[in-house]
């Protein structure tokens, strides 16, 4: 169970809906993974070239929440204006802050993170910041009261899994608000790993739009982040540097 | 009439408001936000929104993206 504002989900897994190869998959994809809540871009539509797909022709969006980005916005005033487009075609259950700051490594830009985040919590707005791994940025966003942090496994779209599990675990600690590991999931043991360190959920689109199948990649993370929260519930063993058995060591009969 | 449509000039002959021009486009059918002179024009007022030379329209969409 995941609440984020007021809206509640069964599910710890969001999905992104870029790159698939072709709407079919997509829906069959987004079917598999049990989601509740689908991310995608606001873009300038393409008027003069009527082949551009729509994401969402075979889609009943009315089945998800629904979780537009940022993405594109360089200022904290380009991602209020691509939030507010989204809210008037009701499109916008929650808002995913992302201010890029770095072209070559997608990192958020930290300051205009912040400014963005302040100014659409202030229109009311339901804010999920993406952020980097940085725990007193990742504080900040939560004090100006934000409803999620989004830290990053590692940069979008690299699949290098959870590169500064230190980082996210302090984040995960200090969190009184949900922490949806976002960006850089590789495969399910990434997925798995950073429910296992605590997060409340994960956001991913090119581990499954990217895959080989990519629907039997998205049945893998609903497993692997039900099998992250449930290991996180259950309690894992501490580390030990010297082995100890299993069976008995009395009563050998050998 | 000249606008700038989404970034080109274009010249619109037969539409005389926002209305007009998603259906002079094809693209009424779909779910678009439209923007005139960098403000939001709701759906409801459309039909009321008229277009003068000069202008600068925006049709956003959304897409797929994570």
């Amino acid at each position: 169970m995941l609440n984020i504002g007021n809206m509640t989900f069964e599910s710890n897994l969001f999905l992104g809906t870029g790159k698939y190869k072709d709407a079919k998959t997509q829906l069959q994809a987004v079917e598999a993974s049990e989601t509740e809540v689908l991310t995608f871009a606001v873009r300038r539509m393409n008027l003069f070239d009527s082949s551009q797909p729509d994401p969402f022709e075979q889609m009943d969006v009315s089945k998800y929440r629904l979780l537009p980005n940022t993405a594109g916005a360089q200022t904290a005033e380009e991602a209020v204006r691509t939030a507010k487009l989204a809210e008037v075609a009701n499109m916008c259950d929650m808002i995913k802050v992302e201010v890029i700051g770095c072209d070559k490594t997608l990192l958020p830009d930290p300051v205009e993170t912040l400014r963005a985040s302040e100014q659409l919590l202030n229109e009311g707005f339901t804010v999920l910041a993406y952020t980097s791994d940085d725990v007193v940025l990742a504080r900040k966003l939560q004090e100006l009261g934000v409803h999620a942090v989004m830290p990053g496994a590692s940069p979008i779209g690299t699949g290098l899994g959870i590169i500064n599990p230190y980082n996210l675990s302090h984040i995960i600690e200090q969190a009184e608000v949900p922490v949806i590991v976002d960006a850089g999931i590789g495969s399910p043991k990434d997925a798995a790993y950073a429910m296992e360190l605590g997060a409340d959920g994960i956001l991913l689109n090119t581990a499954v739009s990217g895959a080989g199948d990519p629907v039997k990649m998205a049945e893998a993370m609903k497993l692997a982040v039900r099998a992250g929260a449930l290991g996180a519930e259950a309690g894992r063993i501490d580390k030990k540097f010297y082995a100890q058995a299993s069976s008995p060591l009395g009563g050998l009969s050998i | 009439m000249q606008i700038t449509l989404n970034g080109q000039l274009q010249n619109i002959e037969n539409s005389q408001t926002v209305a007009d021009l998603l259906e002079e486009l094809q693209i009424a059918h779909k779910k678009t936000v439209v923007e005139r002179n960098g403000t939001i024009v709701i759906e409801e007022f459309h039909q009321q929104e008229g277009l003068m030379d000069g202008d600068r329209i925006e049709i956003i969409h959304f897409v797929g993206g994570g």
